[in-house]
């Protein structure tokens, strides 16, 4: 910034004759700047191209291709990966429920956080213990929590089967209803429960970090003007919020759209297809034909495009980066 | 008016010494009772893990809730098993890709706090909209891209994987701690003689060090816990990291659960310890990252 001012405010008043020689300089300084800064940033986005540019458009051409069960490319392939993967029987159902678990998921994720972080936020003794109770599924990978619910869920003798059975919720230790993960009824229900348990700790965080925002004296005012518990909080704290909400919802539903191991440790997206979302089902499709799932990736790498489009345009960012 | 606003003070503090002095209200029982039962849920998964790894196999298939013996085998057995290995690759990808993101992230954080350059909005936007995407999304991308520059069943290819997608993270981060920091405290140091870089290592960087570590913490986590990259890039057994080894254990015909479980508890608990550090770092951070 401040460069950029002395550099205009020294070539403003420069004679006539200097014309020529100037515009050399400058162009050498053009030059300077801005290779200037590719120093600095170009590592970062020599990296972003490697790694998630690159695979993008190598992803987009693979749907266009024949690729063999052993990889190989076999030419061109038209629009057939893609009209393959619209005729698949399971497809229809694969996309229902993708957007079922993801509206499911983080809408209860959001209003259960709310909650969470309203209690967390108090001041009690201990406090510091249970946040870091709170933070645990968090910082564990996903996949052993689900792999932890899935032998909790064993039938027989599993934990929360024992407990369920110890309270009277389950008759048979050893029944089908003990098999929570093995009928489609009850296993998506349960995936949706250890997916909202692991989203839990960062939206919580998130709204903490949001309420910590709200200055005190705003509260101060309300008290004194009488306004009663719930509707401060809905007049007042929910709109403050409002970022810290909008944030978490984003990267909520793009977690829980690309949520992977949670599914495939538990059941693999079965019974039958009835547990896959179109991740899931990507992955299934790779070690089938190579071509039809960077078809289903392009699918669903397209929705992922529009959700960023959709909050880039809600959070007006630039204004926060200025 | 004057006298309301006299008022108001007293009554507050008369009340705040009650509960302080009194028996704690049941509001305030309520409220410590469900924080802690809450606490409990969130931490429960991790406690079961951790008892049934100390599971003597013979009372893996029982109903009761806690075991009668408890046996640390399953851990010793473990080594034999060639976990080393696993959690050595584990290891360097985390340590790579943290190293790799301080490397490339902070020049770059640095950069845009401080300066206005052509392409800055385009190289935030850029950022950002990586933030937003995750290697699930372009998994066959991915392995074509690095089966075609023959780097399956490299660590270096995990490593370029977790620092790309994580450095955006890091970026927003170091980004709003040097924006925070004022720029006349570089400019006085370079006054006392310090040149750019000797002000940027002397002032700026201390000053930024819990963001830091926050962006750090934040990538070694990530790389740590990540499957589904090194699952689809990493098939030779001794290549993979310990999350692609447990999950390995699963698809065995007779499932080892102490065993797996011994494993789960290595690869958990570090975390979990590393993330409590940083735990009172994390609402700032936040904060600072995506919801000024």
């Amino acid at each position: 910034m401040s460069n950029a001012t002395a550099a205009s405010s020294a070539t403003g008043p420069a004679p006539a004759p200097a014309r020529a020689s100037r515009r050399k300089v400058s162009l050498r300084k053009r030059v300077v700047y801005a290779l200037g800064p590719l120093l600095w940033i170009g590592p970062a986005v020599g990296l972003i191209a490697f790694v998630v540019l690159w695979p993008v458009v190598v992803m987009v051409r693979t749907s266009f291709q024949k690729v063999s069960s052993y990889g190989e490319i076999k030419g061109s392939n038209g629009w057939r990966n893609f009209t393959n993967l619209f005729d698949e029987l399971a497809f229809k159902g694969v996309v229902e429920r993708t957007i079922i678990w993801v509206v499911v998921v983080v809408a209860l994720t959001m209003l259960i956080s709310l909650g969470l972080a309203q209690l967390f936020n108090q001041q009690f003794p201990g406090r510091r213990i249970t946040r870091w109770a709170l933070i645990a599924p968090w910082a564990a990978s996903v996949l052993m929590t689900a792999i932890v619910f899935k032998w909790m869920l064993t039938p027989g003798y599993g934990l929360i089967n024992v407990l369920l059975h110890d309270v009277g919720l389950l008759k048979d230790l050893n029944g089908a209803s003990a098999d929570p993960l093995g009928k489609a009824s009850t296993a998506m229900p349960w995936l949706i429960f250890v997916a909202i348990f692991v989203s839990l700790p960062f939206t919580t965080y998130t709204i903490m970090a949001g309420l910590s925002t709200i200055p005190g004296e705003v509260y101060e005012a309300a008290r004194v003007d009488g306004s009663s518990r719930w509707h401060t909080y809905r007049s007042i704290t929910l709109p403050l919020l409002r970022p810290a909400l909008t944030v978490a919802t984003l990267i909520n539903v793009m977690n829980v759209f690309n949520s992977f191991p949670i599914i495939w440790a538990m059941t693999h997206g079965q019974p039958g297809y009835t547990t896959t979302t179109t991740t899931v089902f990507m992955y299934i499709l790779k070690g089938k034909d190579l071509g039809e799932s960077a078809a289903m990736s392009v699918v669903n790498f397209g929705l992922v495009v529009i959700i960023v489009a959709l909050f880039l345009k809600i959070s007006r960012w630039k204004t926060e980066v200025d | 008016m004057a006298t309301l606003a006299a008022e108001m003070p007293a009554v507050t503090t008369r009340t705040a010494n009650k509960k302080r002095q009194g028996r704690p209200t049941w509001k305030t029982v309520v409220l410590v009772v469900s924080a802690y039962v809450v606490a409990f849920l969130f931490v429960f998964p991790y406690l079961d893990m951790f008892i049934t790894s100390l599971r003597p196999q013979s009372e893996l298939q029982t109903t009761s809730i806690l075991p009668g013996h408890y046996s640390w085998s399953s851990y010793s057995t473990l080594w034999k098993t060639g976990l080393g290995t696993n959690l050595k690759i584990t290891l360097m990808v985390s340590a790579g890709a943290t190293i790799l993101v301080l490397l490339v992230a902070m020049p770059a954080a640095y950069f845009t706090a401080r300066r206005r350059f052509r392409g800055r909005m385009a190289f935030l936007l850029l950022v950002l909209i990586t933030q937003m995407f995750q290697p699930t999304a372009m998994l066959v991308g991915i392995y074509r891209e690095f089966l075609s520059f023959h780097l399956l069943n490299s660590v270096w290819a995990l490593i370029l994987v977790n620092a790309g997608f994580n450095m955006a993270f890091a970026i927003w981060i170091l980004n709003a701690y040097f924006s925070s920091i004022p720029k006349e405290l570089e400019e006085a140091a370079m006054v006392e003689g310090s040149g750019r870089l000797g002000a940027l290592f002397r002032v700026t960087l201390p000053l930024a060090m819990p963001g830091v570590v926050t962006a750090l913490v934040f990538t070694f986590i990530a790389a740590w816990n990540e499957f589904i990259v090194a699952l689809t890039l990493m098939q030779t057994p001794d290549k993979q990291p310990l999350t692609v080894a447990i999950n390995g254990f699963i698809g065995a015909y007779n499932i080892e659960w102490q065993h797996l479980f011994a494993a789960s508890v290595i690869a958990t608990i570090p975390v979990i310890i590393l993330f409590a550090f940083i735990e009172r770092k994390v609402v700032s951070g936040l904060t600072a990252g995506s919801i000024k």
